[in-house]
Order: structure tokens, then C-alpha cells, then sequence
């Protein structure tokens, strides 16, 4: 298990490389002048060229991909382009509300998802799954801008309950945190809760129907352990894949959620930037972002193990 | 099919409908950043981000608006478009507008508690001068020599006369001249300063500064207004509050939940989808920002075919129907926009409607086909960019595609974003190998109050502005203002500069428009302004 943990691990440095080779090509192709952007409209041609050469934008792709590189391995993403203040300043100004975002929303949604699958398995065909799999199909088509303005709407203007928009760090406590992130983590939650309440759903139909199931249920096992105990934990593999593929959704998701809601995260970051051609910044953010995937679906490797012995690698 | 914008029209006005149901049911939410002394603490919403505060290396309007707080101007315009003493106590100026002196009121201050001295005032006029391509090069030109006389006075000598020099020193387009402390002005101006110290009003607190979402400033004590009553940049600059935070709310539905809901207290730039709702909502006032409004604005490129051609220029200055894009553009207020013949801001001194007939009445579609047939056009593609995330680029981007369709063009519509707009305007190459003929953007109406600062408006060819129109009668009727002794001059320069501007086509204005501001009814003095002005502003 160590050994294929190390394996892994390394595996992933190449694919960090691949994927930073990747962005740097991208912004390098990709149309747009940063520094048209900061001399304004009323620049003359001759003034975009000296910021630009101001920048180092005018130097050769290689050079600037290999001192990019260089600076990564030292730890060093480089500044912005407009705000001038260094990357990693940034993006540890962000990381705290994207983090709290998606952890909320992961908590929520494994919470109400797995139940709600598990339940429409059991009473497959009755009302109560035909109400599930409505909800998941509902999560799936709504947009969440639409789920977060019509949240807003209701909990923050009508009934005055909470916050239209920001963000409050748990160190502020528990409760303004909550006030501000619980309506963003329910929009951008539904749609991810879909996801795996479908897939739970699936995956347990399957598996109540194996043998092994009626044998448990001929010994006399409860309802609930043949579910959560025998059942659940053989269904747990396809469900974990599932919440690993689903949280580049969830990173996805989290742009507009943070637009919506005003959240200073990754995400509002990660737009801003893109729309400025700030590239330091975008590499920064977008290499985080990758190193983050990997690692999750590393984890998700890995419990696979957890809830299968039988896997082997 | 539902589209985010639809649906925050849609969800803004379900909000709205609660918000008027409820009439006060709707109450104050807790503002989730920063609770304090709520009536000494201003939460504003600006139009953009505040990416960076350089307000000579970058030019963005809202670096300048943040600037203005911050960093104290030599002389600062009125509402009457004048250049008024600011920093400065008196100037001289000789006879032949030649050489200026002037000296600095006593008892100014930066923010580090520094005293403000005439070496400062100099290193920031040359980082200054530097940059501003329409005042600034104009004046280093003619600069024999710009010197310290003594720690409050400095001079300039010039070669030429420059008798816009108040003007000049007291712009309010960008980049404005900000006194910095001189080892701050010392910076490359194509550099970004690190420092952000003045001696305005506020201090700016970049330890808070979270570019994209917040930014603060705080009451400077050591600041001394000048005993003049306020207007605009001119006049003594009081701060009735402590603190002003800008909350950055990119999204417009947010922004008016965050207003109604008492989480901000002003909004400088709501869009006008949600303009009804705001006005109906109680406790919520809205009224125009900007009344120099601005300039719509269709560029053509002069270097290529078809447009290297007048005849083909005419065409489409006969094919635009200003009340179309306005409409496009702002919706369907009447007291937002109007149709605007001629080149300068309506409303100012110097507007004038000489020559703006070609813009005047029903659109002539077929003298229009005649002239671009006259002019050689055998449809090639005409290359339009718009920028599609803005929407009042893409809003006239839409119309003119229609209107060149009309006249027999042959339209290549590249919906782009504004950032690759600013790279493939600069490009000289022909549209087939990546230029360009066509563009929109609009102007600042403090920009085109008269011809300093516009530099739209120049048609010096190879350095002039995008789409590069050279004009020999332009620029010489551009100088005739420079020399103009007194206002009738001036005015009659100004419509002989309109009339050949108009029949070179130098670019085609595509309207007058207006934008609104909303603000919580607990705030007091706020004004309209080609710029939000936080002095005099107090909250109960």
C-alpha cells in the first residue's frame, strides 16, 4: 500500500508538468494583451509596446516557460501582472473561502445524497424514489446562478434570514461562517447531490439484488444493517469515483457560485484573471487547481482499497 | 432557453416584487464584512475592480476614481468644467504663455507625515507627462526646463506658448497628474509604483486590500481642505466619514440585493435592466451619475480598403441610426440618451451641430450603397470586432452589423472579449492577415469637452489613435483652438474642427448616453459626477 501510495505520488509530478506546459502554451497562444489592458484607451500603440516590453511579454515563449518553471520549483509563482503583489499572496487571500465552500458543500451533499439514494433503492418504485430521482433530475437541469438567485431571493431579501453576499472566515466563529457560506454550499450543492444520490441509487439496486443479500436477509440481518452494513460498503466503490470525477464539477461550479454570492475565492479570482490575461496568475491558480485533482483522485485510489480488499495494485 | 442574463432580469424583478410587497418587511440583513460605527462607514459598489492603485500606469477610470481619495491634484475642475486652485495657492504666468510658476499651499502633508515640497510636485508632473499622450507629451514638447525655485514653488519654461496649462494640470480624464512623494514619482512610468502614500483626503489601508473583492480607505487627519465649498475635484475636500470600503460585486443582481438589503449603501453603476426595480423600492434613490455622460463611439480603420476611402466612410456615417444604438444601449429611457450630430459632449460650452448632418434625420440607405459602390467596395468581408463582455460594445456591435448588412456589406462579425479586442485593434496589418475595419468602444463626455484631451478626435495619421485617420485640415483647426484667445474664439474653432471632423469621418458617433447611480436614502450629498465624490458625503 506504501509503496503504491509512493508510486502514485510520483506518478502525478510529470502529469503537474504536462499540465503546466499545457497552461503556459494556451495563455501563449491565446489571443489578448495585458498590457492594452493597462495602458487603457487612451494609450498610444507606442505606450502598449513599452509596458509590454515592461512585463517581459515580449521575450521568446521558451525563455519565459523555463524562467516560469524555475521560479515554481523555488516556490515562487511569480507576481501579478496588475496588482503586483505575489501570486501565493493572492491565492492564500482566496483559499480560505473556496476551501470552506467546497468543504461545505461536500459535507452537505454526501450527507443528504447517500441517505437519498440508499432510501429510493429500498423503496424502489414507490413514491419516495420516484421523488428522488425527481429532485436529482431537478439538481442535474437548474443552473446554479438560477438556484443561487432564487436562494437569495427567498432566505436573504424575503425573509430577511441571511446575507445576500460575502464571506466571513470561521475564525469570526461558527455561526456568522455559516450565515454567510450555507446558501452558496446548498446552490452549488444540488447539483452535485444529484450526482451521487443517482449513482447510490444505481449502485445499491445492484447490489441488493446479489445473493449475498438474501442470504443476509434469510439469516435474519435487520433492514438497516443489510443496507448501511453489507449493502452500502460494496456499492461504496462506483459512488466514491464518483465524488472524485464530481469534484472538478465542483471546482467548476464554485466560479459562479463565488460570482453570485460575491465570495472572494479561487474561483472569482481564477475569472478575473482570465479576463485581464493576468498569466502569472492564472498559472498559479490553474496549477493549484490541477495539483488539487490529482491528489483527490490519488485519495479516491486509495480508499478504493479501504472498501475493497479484493483491489490490489 | 434560460441564459443568465435573462434570468437575472427575471430574479430582479421577483426581488423586486418582494422588496415592494414587503415595503420595510425587507429589512437589514448583517453586513457580513466589516461592522463598525456603521454611520461613519461608507460600503460602496464600484463600476470595475480595483486591480492595482498606479493611477499613471494604469488608466482605468476606477483606479482614478480610488486615486482621487488618495493621492491630492494641483488644481481639480469644477462643475462648471473649470480648473480651480487645489494644492496650488497662486501661479504667475507670463505674457507670452510662456513661463509658469507656482506655488504650493503651506501645510501640506502626506500620508507618512512628510511635508509636500515643490521637488515632489516636479518628479510627479515628469512621470505624468510621460504618460498622458493628449496633455502631458504635448507640454514635455515645448518644456525648456521644469524647475525647483524653493520648497513650495516650482516653474515651468517652455519654448512654445501653451496657454491650456490650468487645463492641462488639472484634467479630471486619465491619466489625471497625482502628487506623489518623490521617491515614489521617481518610478518608471511604465512600471507599477509599490508605495501608495499621498496627501489626499484618505489613506489607502492595502494590508485589507483583496484585490477583486475589497478594498478600504480611512479618513487622513492630517489633511487640511481648502476653505472653498466643494465642487466636483475643485474646493476643500471634507470627509464627514471615517471609513470607505469598496465591496467589488460583479454581479448586477447581486449588487442590487446587497443595496436593497442594506449590505451597501451605493452603487455607481447600475445596469438599467434594474433601474425600475431600484427606483421602487423604498429607501433607495437613483438618479444619473455621470451628466458629461458619454460618447458611443463606431472606429474605423483608415489604412485599409474600404475605409482608406472617404466615399466608403460616408456610407456607413449615412447607414448609422443613432437612435438604434442608443436604444441598443441603454433601453428604452428617454433620459438617458440622445442623439448627438457632432463630436463634442452635449451641454458644454463648446457643443456644437456644425457639420453633423450627415447624422441628422432618416437614415439614407441608398446614397449610402452609392457612395460605397463610387468607392470601389465589391464586398469584401468587413471585419467588425466586438467585444461581447461588454455590454455596450456588444449592444452597438449588433446594430452596426445590421446596418452595414443594409447597405450591401459584407460583415465578418469576431465576437471576442475585450482583452483580445485591445491586442487586435493596435494591429496595422490588413483585416485578412488579422487587422481589423471595424471597432466600438465609447468616450468619456469629460474626455470630449474640447479637443485636449480627446485624442479620438486626432488625425495625425500614423500616431493618431486606433484606426489611425490623418487629416491635415483636422489637426490644423485642432491647433486654431489651441491659439483660441477667448471663448467665442474657441467656439468658433470648435464648430470649424467639428465640420471637418464630420466630413473626414474621422470616427462615427453612435450617440449620447447616460448611465444612473443608486444610493441607500440614509446617505446625504451625493452628487452627479463624471466620478464618484466621497467629500461632503455623510450617513446617518
Amino acid at each position: 500500500m506504501l509503496a503504491y501510495a509512493t508510486r502514485r505520488v510520483l506518478a502525478t509530478i510529470p502529469v503537474i508538468l504536462i499540465v503546466a506546459l499545457f497552461v503556459f502554451s494556451l495563455l501563449y497562444i491565446a489571443p489578448g494583451d495585458p498590457a492594452a489592458i493597462i495602458a487603457g484607451d487612451q494609450a498610444t500603440p507606442d505606450d502598449v509596446e513599452r509596458i509590454r516590453a515592461s512585463l517581459g511579454l515580449d521575450r521568446p515563449f521558451v525563455i519565459r516557460f523555463v524562467d516560469w518553471l524555475w521560479s515554481v520549483l523555488q516556490g515562487d509563482l511569480g507576481n501579478s501582472i496588475f496588482t503586483n503583489l505575489p501570486v501565493s499572496h493572492m491565492i492564500q487571500q482566496r483559499i480560505e473561502p473556496t476551501l470552506s465552500l467546497m468543504a461545505l458543500t461536500l459535507t452537505l451533499s454526501l450527507s443528504f445524497a447517500i441517505p437519498m439514494g440508499v432510501i429510493a433503492a429500498w423503496k424502489h418504485g414507490t413514491w419516495i424514489d420516484r421523488l428522488v430521482m425527481m429532485t436529482a433530475v431537478f439538481g442535474f437541469s437548474t443552473p446554479v446562478f438560477v438556484i443561487g438567485y432564487l436562494l437569495a431571493f427567498v432566505f436573504a431579501l424575503k425573509l430577511d434570514w441571511l446575507p445576500v453576499q460575502g464571506f466571513t472566515s470561521i475564525s469570526h466563529g461558527l455561526l456568522p461562517f455559516l450565515r454567510n457560506l450555507i446558501l452558496p454550499a446548498v446552490a452549488l450543492g444540488l447539483v452535485y447531490m444529484a450526482l451521487i444520490a443517482r449513482i447510490t441509487r444505481a449502485t445499491m439496486l445492484d447490489v441488493l439484488s446479489q445473493d449475498y443479500v438474501r442470504t443476509a436477509k434469510a439469516k435474519g440481518v435487520g433492514q438497516r444493517g443489510i443496507l448501511f452494513l453489507h449493502a452500502l460498503k460494496n456499492a461504496a466503490v462506483p459512488i466514491v469515483t464518483i465524488v472524485g470525477i464530481g469534484f472538478a464539477a465542483l471546482i467548476g461550479g464554485a466560479v459562479v457560485t463565488e460570482s453570485v454570492f460575491a465570495i472572494p475565492g479561487l474561483g472569482r479570482l481564477t475569472v478575473d484573471a482570465i479576463l485581464r490575461r493576468d498569466y502569472p496568475v492564472i498559472q498559479g491558480v490553474v496549477l493549484l487547481f490541477s495539483c488539487v485533482y490529482v491528489v483527490v483522485n490519488l485519495i479516491v485510489d486509495l480508499l478504493y482499497t479501504l472498501f475493497d480488499p479484493r483491489i490490489r495494485y | 432557453m434560460i441564459d443568465r442574463r435573462g434570468f437575472l432580469k427575471g430574479s430582479a424583478g421577483l426581488a423586486g416584487a418582494g422588496a415592494i410587497a414587503g415595503a420595510g418587511a425587507v429589512g437589514l440583513a448583517t453586513p457580513s464584512l466589516a461592522q463598525g460605527a456603521d454611520n461613519k462607514v461608507l460600503r460602496f459598489v464600484p463600476q470595475a475592480n480595483l486591480a492595482n492603485l498606479d493611477p499613471i500606469w494604469g488608466t482605468q477610470y476606477v483606479v482614478r476614481n480610488g486615486s482621487l481619495m488618495i493621492w491630492d491634484i494641483l488644481y481639480g475642475v469644477n462643475d462648471k468644467l473649470e480648473p480651480q486652485p487645489q494644492m496650488v495657492e497662486a501661479h504667475e504666468v507670463s505674457p507670452d504663455f510662456k513661463t509658469w510658476t507656482f506655488r504650493l499651499r503651506p501645510g501640506l502633508k502626506f500620508h507618512d507625515n512628510e511635508p509636500v515640497l515643490a521637488k515632489d510636485a516636479v518628479a510627479s508632473i515628469n512621470r505624468w507627462m510621460a504618460r498622458d499622450a493628449t496633455m502631458g507629451l504635448p507640454i514635455k514638447r515645448r518644456l525648456d526646463a521644469l524647475e525647483v525655485v524653493d520648497d513650495r514653488t516650482f516653474r515651468f519654461r517652455l519654448n512654445q506658448p501653451y496657454p491650456k496649462m490650468l487645463f492641462a494640470l488639472g484634467k479630471s480624464s486619465t491619466p489625471c497628474l497625482f502628487i506623489m512623494p518623490e521617491r515614489i514619482a521617481a518610478t518608471d512610468p511604465f512600471k507599477q509604483i509599490t508605495e501608495i502614500v499621498g496627501s489626499g483626503p484618505m489613506r489607502f489601508r492595502k494590508d485589507e486590500w483583496v484585490p477583486g473583492s475589497r478594498a478600504a480607505f480611512e479618513r487622513f487627519a492630517g489633511y487640511v481642505p481648502r476653505v472653498e465649498k466643494a465642487s466636483w475635484l475643485a474646493g476643500g475636500k471634507r470627509m464627514m466619514l471615517d471609513r470607505v470600503e469598496w465591496h467589488i460585486l460583479p454581479d448586477a443582481a447581486t449588487a442590487s440585493a446587497a443595496l436593497q438589503s442594506g449590505e451597501v449603501d451605493w452603487w455607481e453603476t447600475p445596469v438599467p435592466d434594474l433601474v425600475p426595480l431600484l427606483r421602487k423600492t423604498s429607501g433607495i434613490a437613483v438618479d444619473i451619475a455621470d451628466p458629461l455622460g458619454n460618447i458611443g463611439s463606431l472606429r474605423l480603420n483608415h489604412l485599409h480598403p474600404p475605409f482608406n476611402d472617404v466615399r466608403a466612410r460616408r456610407a456607413v456615417q449615412l447607414a448609422v441610426n443613432q437612435s438604434d444604438y442608443m436604444q441598443a444601449v441603454v433601453g428604452d429611457d428617454p433620459g438617458l440618451w440622445k442623439e448627438v450630430p457632432g463630436y463634442f459632449t452635449p451641454d458644454t460650452p463648446l457643443y456644437t451641430e456644425v457639420g453633423g448632418e450627415p447624422l441628422k434625420g432618416p437614415r439614407n440607405y441608398e446614397l449610402a450603397k452609392k457612395l460605397l459602390a463610387e468607392s470601389g467596395y465589391k464586398g469584401e468581408p468587413i471585419v467588425l470586432l466586438v467585444a461581447t463582455d461588454l455590454a455596450v460594445i456588444k449592444a452597438q456591435g449588433d446594430v452596426t452589423a445590421d446596418a452595414l448588412k443594409r447597405i450591401g456589406m459584407n460583415v465578418e462579425y469576431a465576437a471576442l472579449d475585450w482583452g483580445t479586442v485591445g491586442q487586435r485593434r493596435a494591429k496595422k496589418e490588413p483585416p485578412a492577415q488579422g487587422g481589423w475595419n471595424i471597432f466600438h468602444t465609447w468616450h468619456a463626455g469629460a474626455d470630449c469637452v474640447n479637443p485636449a484631451p480627446y485624442i479620438a478626435l486626432d488625425a495625425s495619421g500614423d500616431t493618431a489613435w486606433f484606426g489611425w485617420p490623418k487629416s491635415d485640415l483636422v489637426q490644423e483647426r485642432i491647433q486654431a483652438w489651441y491659439g483660441a484667445p477667448d471663448l467665442a474664439a474657441e467656439k468658433q474653432a470648435i464648430a470649424a474642427l467639428n465640420q471637418a471632423a464630420m466630413e473626414h469621418v474621422v470616427y462615427v458617433p453612435t450617440g449620447f448616453f447616460k448611465g444612473y447611480q443608486a444610493w441607500r436614502k440614509t446617505l446625504t450629498g451625493v452628487v452627479k459626477a463624471p466620478f464618484p465624490i466621497f467629500w461632503d458625503v455623510s450617513k446617518s
